[in-house]
């Protein structure tokens, strides 16, 4: 990782909590262009001969593996696109790794959409980490906008953890997911905006087959004059279980619309969505001031922990 | 030691101003334990909050080992050391049992330090430290957490909102318990409980009945209790549990 800078080197350790070289497979990407990579016996990355981005194939019994694929953005007025298809093979344990992060100091805009698709294979386990960060005082905005594509073959579980807490000015996310026979979906979804900031984010998960099943659990925070929308439905096409949740908290002037939805389409799909938005407690301030914490101290220890 | 110097307090209620708590006078001397009953209605719970800062007084002074704590809010007078469980226990989600302690001890609790005070409550440590204390735990758990947190920060004054309400007669055996061990153990604090439950009342140093928010009876516990057993405010449990308690 030679060619890293300080600020690329503290944005990987926000997004990535990477010190060094990751073990394993890697891809790091930096200003557009890759700086480093590791491929194994099992995972293999290759450039795309078309277009921008990579494709990532796991073999099949690959367990205990990992895959880093972490951006770095520090140029102001840095714009990109970039494709990854990840090809997971059947039996596989494996954990991916991703986010991104923005530093920009300049007037200009700084923007990177990610668009992630996963295929993946029987009988397999993944757990995907995506987190997004932003920093930098210039004028110029840091975007967002991920696009994340899950296919899940047979009894297969894929286990999406996403984060976005601090520094993103503008971000549209939307992940589509498709389910077959068996097929497991939890998705864990953590999202704070400040200042000015504006935030979109979509789910589309659709329950093809039988014994198929969707957790999806968003919690948020919104503060200053910052806007959230979270749309977040599951169409059950089967004998399959399906829960949203959006769980909000607001403060100072922030907005959210939260729009948990379900469509059944089979007699048999079980579905259940919930939603909640409301300021901090009176009475969980007041507990914990009553420990000895300050006003501030308390909403910070509350939304810590909501946002854990 | 606290002192309250003729506390009142009122609020506005459906347009009028009305008196809930009316020219108190009232000392708690160190490691006294002191249960205030009264019928419904009378401003315990609102004293409770009084002591604790939760509420301010309209009149009156409240001193704290002599120092005047009228004007203080609630953080100073957590640090000061008076603590407060509430009647319903707070809700968090996120916010682990481990966390809840370790703020409240005000300091990096180790997880044997945390065990120590969830087995004071009669919860096994290891089932419980990493809960998050959110609805997932019962009325009684909740209750004994919440009485977990005034015992970690080491107080000087403790006061305990109705510990009883909301929670089933099994738990109720247990947090006598806990007030019983309260009392044995050489802690140097005062504990003020708010209870209507004749098994609590019977472990007080002293008693005082609160009504229409004024002090009606304050006494030694021997002197106290005869007058008032029986009634709606020293209320005796469930016979078939005092049985099984035998």
């Amino acid at each position: 990782m030679s060619e890293i800078n300080a600020v690329q080197r503290r944005l990987l350790q926000e997004i990535a909590e990477l010190h060094d070289v990751p073990e394993g497979a890697y891809n790091i990407r930096a200003n557009g262009k890759s700086v480093g990579r590791n491929t194994t016996a099992n995972i293999d990355i290759q450039t795309k001969t078309e277009g921008s981005g990579i494709d990532i194939r796991i073999k099949d019994g690959t367990v205990n593996e990992s895959v880093h694929i972490p951006v770095v953005l520090s140029e102001s007025g840095m714009k990109e696109t970039v494709y990854n298809d990840f090809y997971i093979g059947d039996n596989c344990d494996v954990l991916i790794v991703a986010g991104c992060g923005i530093d920009n100091c300049g007037t200009q805009d700084s923007e990177h959409d990610g668009i992630h698709r996963f295929f993946v294979g029987n009988n397999s386990k993944v757990r995907y980490v995506e987190k997004h960060y932003g920093s930098g005082d210039g004028s110029g905005k840091r975007i967002l906008n991920p696009v994340t594509e899950v296919y899940i073959s047979e009894g297969s579980t894929v286990e999406m953890e996403m984060v976005q807490i601090k520094g993103v000015d503008s971000t549209h996310r939307t992940t589509l997911a498709e389910l077959k026979q068996d097929a497991k979906l939890i998705v864990r979804e953590r999202l704070m905006t400040h200042g000015q900031q504006n935030a979109v984010s979509v789910y589309k998960v659709m329950l093809n087959e039988d014994g198929s099943s969707a957790d999806v659990v968003s919690r948020s925070v919104a503060r200053d004059d910052s806007y959230q929308k979270l749309d977040l439905c599951v169409l059950g096409n089967a004998a399959c279980s399906g829960h949203t949740e959006c769980d909000s908290i607001i403060m100072d002037n922030g907005r959210i619309l939260a729009v948990p939805s379900l469509e059944a389409n089979s007699v048999d799909a079980q579905l259940v969505h919930e939603a909640a938005i409301g300021k901090i407690a009176g009475e969980q301030l007041i507990k914990l001031m009553t420990l000895g914490l300050t006003e501030q101290e308390a909403e910070e220890q509350i939304i810590n922990g909501f946002l854990k | 030691m606290l002192e309250l110097k003729n506390i009142s307090f009122g609020a506005e209620s459906t347009g009028s101003y009305k008196e809930i708590i009316r020219d108190i006078s009232l000392t708690i001397p160190d490691n006294r334990f002191v249960v205030i009953t009264g019928p419904n209605g009378g401003g315990k719970s609102t004293l409770a909050k009084l002591i604790a800062g939760i509420e301010q007084p309209s009149e009156g002074q409240m001193l704290l080992d002599g120092e005047d704590i009228t004007g203080k809010t609630i953080t100073e007078r957590a640090k000061l050391g008076i603590g407060f469980a509430f009647q319903q226990p707070v809700r968090f989600k996120g916010i682990t049992v481990l966390d809840l302690l370790r703020i409240a001890a005000g300091k990096t609790l180790t997880v044997s330090e945390a065990c120590s005070y969830l087995s004071e409550v009669g919860l096994c440590a290891k089932d419980y430290i990493n809960r998050e204390v959110n609805a997932s735990l019962s009325g009684g758990e909740l209750k004994r957490i919440e009485i977990a947190t005034v015992l970690a920060r080491n107080v000087k004054l403790a006061v305990f909102d109705e510990p009883e309400a909301g929670i089933d007669l099994w738990s109720f055996k247990n947090l006598i318990r806990i007030f019983e061990n309260m009392r044995s153990n050489e802690r140097n604090m005062s504990v003020v409980v708010i209870s209507h439950q004749e098994r609590i009342l019977n472990i007080a140093d002293e008693i005082i009945v609160l009504a229409d928010g004024r002090i009606s009876k304050h006494g030694a516990k021997e002197e106290i209790l005869p007058e008032i057993i029986g009634s709606g405010f020293a209320k005796g449990t469930c016979p078939k549990i005092e049985e099984e308690g035998e």
